[in-house]
């Protein structure tokens, strides 16, 4: 492994001040994709900034009903947290429908949002990966591109965002609390990642030197029944070939309001805004279903190896609108008296 | 076992570090990018503790740190100050091997072995975490951070219900 500097920061405003907005210092939570991608030479940052021990492990529920997460909780507490698991039983699913047990016990809420991708293009340093090295070319556009995304791709890049909580987040909504040298700002969560397009180099919103220190996750779907639906190779520890988080709420047999988002074929965590459309008011059948997952789908874009994931995302979404709609008026909530 | 800790550091970013493992502490002289992994064998030579993988993907590393099981390839030794470690040496008590360990030796829960150590600490933290549900498919999830390529997996298994049974029958909480 490279060299680097290191520092252990105990408040946030500490870490920022010691990071100074140079790009070539990068702040370590969890380690768990930066250490993986320093030993890789992918990553080469001369200075980490220890993250971990900043005080932001809190959950809580915030008096807008939403719910406030801090940067440094770790996966395996978020997806077991009692308001997690009764208010967002889809992100709880999701969690742990990743990695595996050490995985998420290291890997921290905002360190899965930072998370790369898994292309074995961009995690070989001697690989043409124009996120890795701008203009160098993609050699998964004519190579083995079978886990590779099919949606928000372009030209550049077809780099799948490899994250399952991320899923889960753009579906239920939810804003990023940032803070660095020019102060603290909130973004959408479903703004910060960037499509690719011309520049696969700029994954994310962040400006040099800031800090996610927050993930408010919007209040919860009154009677939202919930499901996340993960189609993978094997059963555990793998990534998603296609994966599609449902929330569905009902007024009797008509759909009133859905979340839906999808993994494992999309260069970001995508929210499927037109199958939403599609279901508003509809009623929650298979026919529905199969109309939205359609709609999902309709830009997609297949490569040599990968056509089979748009069939295949076709029926996870339909299934998880399926599980969801079952689920639905099941889930508790106690947001019944507000908006 | 190379004992450099009263040499001066190489590196001018070389960082001293507490580690307390297995209820010992050592002070230890490290460059920054040492993981806890290296340092456990190299500097303390405890050397149970395997190197698979090196990228936190075949779980022949894990150790606990603070109870809780991490692959020790993926954590750089310098965050571990002040966290307690426990390796798979540390999982005996006054001399009799921990449920776990005795388990897998009656169940025949290994081939090669080289899996073993990482695979009895993440069964050991397991059956402390009351988070996680007692079906076979539930353990074999929780599980699935260790490989093991000799296809020891059903007598692991076993194991694993073996130690939690006993831990039942003595009334413990696990």
């Amino acid at each position: 492994m490279r060299p680097f500097a290191f520092d252990t920061a105990t408040d946030s405003g500490a870490a920022i001040a010691i990071h100074g907005g140079d790009d070539r210092r990068a702040y370590i939570a969890g380690g768990t994709t930066l250490i993986d991608l320093v030993k890789l030479d992918v990553m080469r940052p001369a200075a980490l900034i220890d993250v971990s021990r900043l005080p932001l492990a809190e959950v809580e529920r915030l008096d807008d009903g939403r719910l406030r997460i801090g940067a440094a909780v770790t996966n395996s507490e978020l997806a077991h947290h009692p308001l997690v698991r009764e208010h967002y039983p889809l992100l709880a699913q999701a969690i742990l429908a990743g990695a595996s047990t050490q995985i998420r016990n290291m890997a921290t809420t905002a360190g899965n949002v930072m998370q790369r991708t898994r292309c074995p293009y961009y995690r070989d340093a001697a690989a043409a990966c124009n996120r890795r090295e701008p203009g160098s070319g993609c050699d998964a556009l004519h190579g083995i591109n079978r886990m590779h995304a099919v949606l928000g791709v372009s030209e550049q890049c077809i780099a799948t965002h490899p994250s399952d909580m991320c899923v889960a987040l753009a579906a239920l909504g939810a804003t990023l609390t940032l803070e660095g040298p020019e102060g603290r700002r909130e973004i959408a969560f479903n703004d910060f990642h960037r499509l690719p397009a011309e520049h696969p180099e700029i994954e994310h919103e962040l400006a040099p030197g800031e800090l996610i220190t927050h993930v408010t996750l919007d209040t919860p779907l009154v009677g939202g029944g919930a499901a996340y639906l993960k189609l993978r190779d094997r059963a555990s520890y793998e990534f998603a070939l296609a994966s599609a988080g449902a929330v569905v709420a009902l007024e009797g047999e008509v759909i009133s309001d859905v979340r839906l988002a999808l993994g494992g074929v999309a260069t970001k965590p995508w929210r499927a805004v037109e199958a939403e459309r599609a279901l508003d008011g509809q009623p929650a059948v298979a026919s529905s279903f199969e109309v939205a997952a359609d709609a999902a789908l309709q830009d997609a874009v297949p490569r040599e190896h990968n056509a089979f994931k748009i069939p295949l995302a076709r029926q996870a979404i339909v299934r998880a609108l399926r599980d969801a709609t079952a689920r639905a008026g099941t889930t508790t909530t106690t947001r019944g008296n507000q908006g | 076992m190379m004992d450099h800790s009263d040499a001066p550091p190489q590196d001018a970013d070389a960082l001293t570090v507490t580690l307390t493992v297995n209820g010992e502490t050592h002070r230890l002289t490290l460059a920054p990018n040492v993981v806890l992994l290296d340092a456990l064998r190299d500097r303390l030579g405890l050397t149970g503790t395997k190197k698979g993988c090196d990228h936190g993907q075949c779980g022949a590393c894990t150790v606990h740190v603070d109870g809780r099981a991490i692959n020790s390839c993926l954590r750089l030794a310098a965050m571990c100050e002040g966290r307690a470690i426990t390796t798979v040496e540390g999982l005996a008590r006054d001399g009799a091997l921990h449920p776990v360990q005795q388990a897998f030796l009656d169940q025949d829960a290994y081939q090669c072995g080289f899996c073993t150590s990482g695979q009895m600490m993440s069964a050991a933290a397991l059956l402390d975490d009351g988070r996680i549900g007692d079906s076979d498919a539930e353990i074999r999830e929780a599980m699935s951070g260790n490989l093991c390529r000799c296809g020891a997996y059903k007598n692991i298994l076993a194991a694993i219900r073996q130690a939690e049974s006993e831990a039942r029958g003595r009334g413990g909480d696990a």
